[in-house]
């Protein structure tokens, strides 16, 4: 994706923005609402043109390429059907199409998600309805598999077995997947890469584990951690009585663990939904700016 | 001892997964459950017991081949290294009283229970 701009009127929703992405890892796209993830991802999958850029999927222009499109599976929160087809026609609709489909293990996934396959697809529960499009994402084994949002209504159980599914079948048959979400935490450990967005701009592009490595909090007397932190960035602070705890963003070396031993601090790791935050909650910079 | 300064673990609560997974695999060998020449279980069995990306349990096994702790054998796997034992428990000695004994009695100073009382309790332990 080399300066991607995608502009809805006068809104700007992907802002210039390049993009290399390395097959056959897992990524998670992260970013607030209305931050352009969707509109990203639609880019990505050809579900929309791009205003301005340009974007290559192994140097080829996906757009009206059907070669490509078969290769490429873009989940949303619905699953793309008439109301009234059964979940049995979806299926079928999803076997012709794609040429890596595998029918055992969609048969297996709908029994594991318990999607009853006579039904119409306008009687599916929410939840169930985005375990279909889980359904469809897995089994077409695209080697472009982007997921956007797919777990709406899903409880706690659906989506534990949706990544323990996806990261299965990853491990089976690795493959490019993009997984767009906002819960975060739940799938962190499942990342290879993360991308966050803010403000259709990319805010980082960076390992998950370099990513984690980054981030540290920092905990002790408030004056030994102000002393600490000074020259660094922090992202954020909060006091308890006399102790203090900064959220640190760069990484620290021994000789940094060992000073913060020897003023009585402890250091602990942050959570990629916590950098998360700490990155894109800032002001909010205005489209003036630029 | 020669720590690549880049992976060094700087977490005094609880530690990225790869480093739990490097610290877990050492803690097998010096117990013995995992033997020299043994060879471990592959990045992507890891990945599926921890539900972690493979990736990351890969940089795990990478830390402990630069640990010399594991040898690979190009396409068969990780093996433990001949003298990982001996290597891991040197340096853990070494370390010993400094990350296991002193804490101990900085708690015990802490709650007031005097040095003769633990080494009568650990005496009797024996």
């Amino acid at each position: 994706m080399r300066n991607l701009t995608v502009r809805y009127g006068s809104v700007v929703a992907v802002d210039d923005l390049s993009l290399e992405l390395p097959t056959g890892k897992i990524y998670g796209l992260l970013g607030r609402n209305g931050s352009g993830k969707t509109s990203l991802l639609s880019v990505l999958a050809s579900f929309r043109k791009a205003t301005a850029g340009s974007i290559t999927i192994d140097g080829v222009d996906p757009f009206e390429n059907a070669e490509l499109m078969r290769q490429t599976y873009f989940g949303r929160d619905s699953v793309d059907a008439t109301d009234g087809d059964r979940v049995a026609r979806v299926l079928d609709l999803a076997r012709w199409l794609r040429p890596s489909w595998d029918d055992d293990y969609a048969g297996r996934l709908l029994e594991t998600f318990e999607i009853p396959v006579r039904k119409r697809v306008s009687s599916l529960s929410r939840g169930q309805k985005s375990s279909l499009g889980v359904v469809l994402g897995l089994a077409s084994r695209a080697p472009l598999t982007i997921l956007d949002e797919v777990y709406l209504g899903m409880d706690a159980v659906a989506r534990t077995t949706f990544y323990r599914e996806l990261l299965a079948d990853y491990l089976a048959q690795p493959r490019t997947i993009i997984l767009s979400t906002h819960l975060i935490e739940e799938v962190a450990g499942l990342f290879e890469r993360v991308i966050i967005i803010d403000h259709g701009r990319l805010v980082l592009h960076e390992e998950a584990d370099e990513l984690k490595a980054r981030g540290v909090a920092v905990t002790g007397p408030a004056a030994a951690v102000d002393e600490f932190v000074a020259g660094r960035t922090v992202l954020g602070e909060q006091s308890l009585g006399g102790v203090r705890q900064a959220t640190l963003y760069g990484r620290l070396d021994a000789a940094d663990a060992a000073r913060a031993q020897a003023a009585g601090l402890t250091l602990g790791p942050v959570g990629i939904q916590d950098l998360f935050v700490h990155l894109t909650s800032g002001p909010r910079v205005l489209e003036a700016q630029r | 001892m020669n720590h690549s300064t880049s992976e060094v673990d700087v977490f005094d609560e609880r530690s990225p997964i790869y480093l739990q997974i490097a610290r877990g695999i050492k803690d097998d060998v010096l117990s013995g459950a995992l033997k020299e020449d043994e060879q471990i279980m592959s990045t992507n069995q890891y990945a599926a017991f921890y539900q972690i990306n493979p990736a990351t349990a890969a940089k795990g096994f990478a830390q402990l081949v630069d640990e010399g702790v594991l040898y690979k054998k190009r396409g068969i796997g990780m093996f433990v290294s001949p003298d990982a034992r001996a290597k891991l428990r040197t340096q853990r000695r070494e370390r010993f009283f400094a990350e296991v004994v002193d804490p101990m009695l900085a708690e015990a100073r802490m709650i007031g229970v005097p040095v003769d009382e633990i080494v009568k309790h650990i005496g009797g332990s024996r």
